[in-house]
């Protein structure tokens, strides 16, 4: 449904008092002005003037009374219209929902049918059975709108009737009418209220489009339509007098329209909700930058993702990523992993920004703008769903080749051989056919296969790839991880491993960063991770979550009891601190030091040592 | 039917693709043929009872009160009502299976011809206002959403949202008549009334086009802003591409495909739009000449007029079928026919 305004209640409340207020001129206009709307006068087709504020028509009587007086008539029509095209289509719609599933599936297609057509046409048809008059117009519009009626009832009626309590009913023997009147109509009473205000609107401007052309209502009765058709004939003497009933009929519109959709917005479970935050805390004392290591690819030192509030997602990510190098980031969502991920490939929603001491790929500065060029062709990216991550309207070789093609100028067909070769060195069956097809013709695997074969296309120097497993199911997600690593021992291809499991990071990664509650909590060597030699309470309790961590990927989630606090509302201290079972006393309040462990490793944790006396469980 | 062919996909690989490609278009083709069977099954049944439903003796109520009784027998018999109604079907059907659609009761000519006289004028008016409102809803929903993104521009957002909104509440009718005021008697620019110029085109072609450009508008500002935020197109926006290829390539297919399956009846509605504003600029389409039908109880025109109505409406829902299929081939298979 059209939104009007930003608050639909306010246009609610404006439409329905606006109607109103049209509704008591319908109901006085003819006691009080009824009389100069019939009085003749001399002065006909009089220009508008103070006298005869719209002018007066070719009898010499006063358009604005006659419009206002109008205003019942035209009312009535629209309502008995609007009546007669509700009651019609709702019984439609029952009918066709209560019969069997043949005549069911027959019905919906005929009312598919009807919809289909401009109910314009429909109502000449009916108009020309009755011949021309208000009664039948009034019946030729109430035909016309009622397959409308009757699909939105027939459609809400399935979907409700889908439910337990309908169900239910029916399988208790309940008569299917009676399911109707005591479990369907109140469900369904919402949208048809909604359309009901829809239909009032369209019904005013077809009834008095057919007054208009001549079909509504005849002489000496008139409507809104009717003054309209004789304006238009006085239109070069007195153009008030189609004025009149054309602001009349389009103000009636779009009050009924305010109302409609003030209805719709308030019925949509949608709605906006604005979230109230928190306001803006202190930043967090700068992470201290670790001894970058000399053959460092992918440098990020202090990397914040703030909204525009200014609340910190991402508070102050300080790691390295070496040539050749799988290095995995895990945590909860809402850690801010995929937001590092995404803002070292300068991918951010537009929503929030980024800042950082130092953001560098090799020589590319992605602190500044950077050519397109070298981003697109030196950070390959693979997605999470592989299934909303393909255009579904383009053929995968367009997709797949796109970024080669663009930024290092290849040809259309040595990008397909490149693609071809790809596509085979991830084990993609029939690689020539799958660059012709659409993405929806391929499996969730297949896809994702694609995905990478794209993704490296281009030769990147770091292959990020955000949770690409866990939209798979279990073996395929093994078959990823496997390509990835094969991908990495091969070309030498970086990569930066986003996932919320720790099992799979565990498999595929060499070094591992924990992430909680927008900071680097851990890091620490893959093989201390697979030991167990984890040092951080969060780590421990990630790993706890965990039930077997060398199994196959994709056991049933388990989690951590608690949830993390809000980026607006973490401690200037520990974020775990109110999840933590080790938890100090000064931990919510001050940050905790860096405490390096034997592995090369650290951890950012109160209750550790800087000696090695913590044992490794 | 698609994900098996693509599975079991073995052997050749051009008669594979050649084969996977022609048959969504093939069985979407045989069920559009069934359904437009379908519905001009309906459209002469609908056309032939409108006779027989007419309430009373349609003889009587044809030849009105004054009609002697010899005149009623003889416009009944020459309606057929004299035969039963298979026999009268029959003939009716015979009759349009010959491109014989009646005589017009008032003016003794074939319908046929008048129709061959309207319809041109009605199409035409028809299809450009089609034109116009693609031409401009589409870019200009899109650069509303380009602007407005990420709840920028409030301002800009909420005037196209008032603007599209009064202007899409306006009936074409309406609109016509003001258009008239504004710029044939106030600016004497453009002619009020007439076909068979240009300037006469512009009038009634924008009345009629833009109160459902307003709100094709308003759709596909809403469908480019759900196609914005989907993985797609951080994925395409992860390739750089430049701003035009990003929202043409990427972007339009898909949006257009949201809009069309949500406003695509509305492209046939705009024939119920025609009809109306037919009317205000005197044009000399099949609207006016139904209308004049309709008042003069002429029924052989009101058949021919409706059912030619019908078939338009048809391939114009066709055709937004036709564009959806060609758009994202998915929704060939899905669609019911209508
Ligand atoms: S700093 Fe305190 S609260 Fe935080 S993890 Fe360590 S012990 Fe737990």
């Amino acid at each position: 449904m059209i939104r009007w305004t930003k608050r639909p209640a306010a246009g609610l409340a404006a439409g329905l008092a606006g109607l109103a207020l049209i509704a008591a001129v319908g109901i006085a206009a003819p006691l009080v002005w009824g009389e100069d709307a019939g009085r003749l006068t001399g002065a006909a087709r009089e220009g508008m003037s103070a006298a005869h504020l719209l002018g007066t028509d070719a009898l010499g009587r006063d358009v604005l009374a006659r419009t206002l007086v109008a205003t019942r008539l035209t009312l009535a029509l629209t309502l008995l219209a609007t009546l007669i095209a509700g009651t019609l289509g709702i019984g439609l719609g029952t009918a066709v929902w209560v019969s069997g599933p043949r005549i069911r599936e027959i019905g919906l297609r005929l009312i598919d049918v009807m919809v289909s057509y401009p109910a314009v046409i429909l109502a000449l048809v009916v108009a020309a059975v009755l011949g021309a008059g208000g009664g039948a117009a009034v019946v030729a519009i109430g035909v016309a709108w009622s397959p409308s009626f009757a699909r939105l009832t027939a459609n809400l009626a399935a979907s409700v009737a889908g439910r337990d309590h309908v169900a239910t009913a029916r399988l208790m023997g309940v008569p299917p009418l009676r399911i109707l009147t005591r479990h369907l109509l109140p469900n369904i009473a919402e949208p048809l209220l909604v359309l009901l205000s829809v239909c009032f609107a369209g019904t005013l401007t077809a009834l008095s489009g057919l007054s208009f052309i001549g079909l509504g209502v005849q002489p000496p009765s008139y409507d809104w339509g009717a003054l309209l058709d004789t304006g238009l004939d006085a239109v070069y003497t007195n153009p008030g007098e189609a004025l009149g009933p054309a602001l009349a009929i389009t103000l009636t519109g779009v009050l009924a329209g305010f109302v409609g959709d003030g209805l719709a917005a308030s019925a949509d479970p949608r709605r906006a909700r604005a979230a109230r935050r928190a306001a803006a805390p202190e930043p967090a004392p700068r992470a201290p930058a670790p001894g970058v290591p000399a053959d460092a690819l992918l440098v990020v030192d202090d990397l914040r993702v703030a909204l525009p509030d200014g609340v910190e997602l991402v508070a102050g990510v300080s790691f390295a990523v070496r040539r050749g190098e799988i290095v995995g980031v895990v945590g909860e969502s809402g850690s801010g992993k995929s937001l590092t991920a995404m803002a070292v490939a300068k991918l951010l929603p537009e929503q929030v920004h980024a800042t950082a001491a130092a953001l560098r790929l090799a020589d590319l500065d992605l602190t500044a703008p950077a050519a397109p060029a070298r981003l697109a062709t030196e950070i390959g990216v693979v997605y999470q769903d592989p299934a909303t991550s393909f255009n579904p309207g383009l053929r995968m070789g367009g997709q797949i080749t796109e970024a080669l093609r663009r930024h290092r100028r290849v040809g259309r067909a040595d990008a397909r051989r490149r693609a071809v070769r790809a596509l085979t060195s991830v084990r993609v069956t029939s690689p020539e056919h799958r660059l012709a097809q659409h993405p929806h013709e391929l499996s969730g695997g297949l896809r994702q296969r694609a995905m990478i074969a794209s993704a490296v296309l281009t030769e990147p120097r770091l292959l990020i790839a955000d949770e690409p497993t866990t939209a798979l199911d279990v073996t395929v997600q093994a078959e990823v991880l496997a390509l990835l690593r094969e991908i990495n021992e091969r070309d030498g291809t970086a990569m930066l491993f986003i996932s919320h499991d720790i099992g799979v990071i565990a498999a595929l990664c060499h070094r591992v960063l924990v992430m909680y509650a927008g900071r680097i909590v851990e890091e620490l060597a893959v093989g201390d991770l697979r030991r167990g030699r984890t040092r951080h309470p969060y780590t421990r309790a990630l790993l706890a979550a965990t039930p077997r961590l060398t199994g196959p990927a994709g056991e049933p989630p388990a989690t951590v009891p608690g949830r993390p606090p809000e980026p607006g509302a973490r401690p200037a201290g520990c974020a775990f601190a109110a999840r933590c079972p080790r938890v100090l006393p000064h931990c919510a309040d001050e940050a905790p030091p860096q405490v390096p462990s034997d592995g090369g490793g650290w951890a950012a944790c109160h209750a550790l040592r800087p000696e090695p006396a913590e044992s490794a469980r | 039917m698609i994900g098996l062919a693509g599975a079991s996909a073995q052997g050749d690989a051009p008669a594979r693709k050649r084969r996977s490609a022609s048959r969504p278009w093939l069985s979407f083709l045989l069920r559009r043929l069934a359904g437009f069977a379908a519905v001009l099954a309906t459209l002469v049944v609908v056309t032939f009872g409108m006779v027989q439903l007419i309430p009373g003796d349609p003889a009587q109520a044809l030849a009105g009160v004054n009609a002697t009784d010899q005149q009623v027998g003889l416009l009944r018999s020459e309606l057929g009502l004299d035969r039963p109604l298979a026999a009268r079907f029959g003939s009716y059907v015979t009759g349009l299976l010959h491109g014989d659609l009646g005589t017009s009761f008032q003016t003794r000519e074939p319908v046929a011809d008048v129709i061959a006289a309207r319809m041109p004028f009605t199409a035409e008016l028809a299809l450009l206002a089609i034109v116009v409102v693609l031409a401009v809803a589409v870019p200009l929903g899109m650069a509303v959403a380009v602007a407005t993104r990420g709840g920028r521009r409030r301002r800009l957002d909420a005037a196209f949202t008032f603007c599209t909104g009064l202007v899409g509440a306006t009936p074409e009718y309406v609109l016509g008549t003001l258009l008239v005021l504004v710029f044939a008697i106030k600016l004497g620019a453009l002619p009020a009334a007439g076909a068979g110029s240009v300037p006469a085109l512009v009038l009634p072609v924008v009345a009629v086009a833009l109160p459902t450009t307003c709100v094709l508008a308003r759709i596909v500002r809403r469908e480019a802003a759900v196609v914005f935020g989907q993985d797609y197109m951080r994925v395409a926006r992860g390739r750089r591409l430049p701003a035009l290829t990003l929202y043409t390539r990427h972007a339009l297919p898909n949006l257009l495909t949201g809009t069309l399956t949500m406003g695509g009846l509305m492209l046939a509605g705009l024939l119920g739009g025609t009809v109306i504003v037919e009317s205000v600029f005197a044009w000399p389409g099949m609207g006016t000449r139904v209308v004049e039908a309709i008042l003069n109880r002429d029924y052989p025109v009101i058949q021919g007029t409706v059912l030619v109505l019908g078939i338009l409406a048809t391939l114009l829902n066709t055709l937004v079928d036709v564009l959806l299929g060609l758009l994202d081939p998915r929704t060939l298979t899905g669609r019911s026919p209508s």
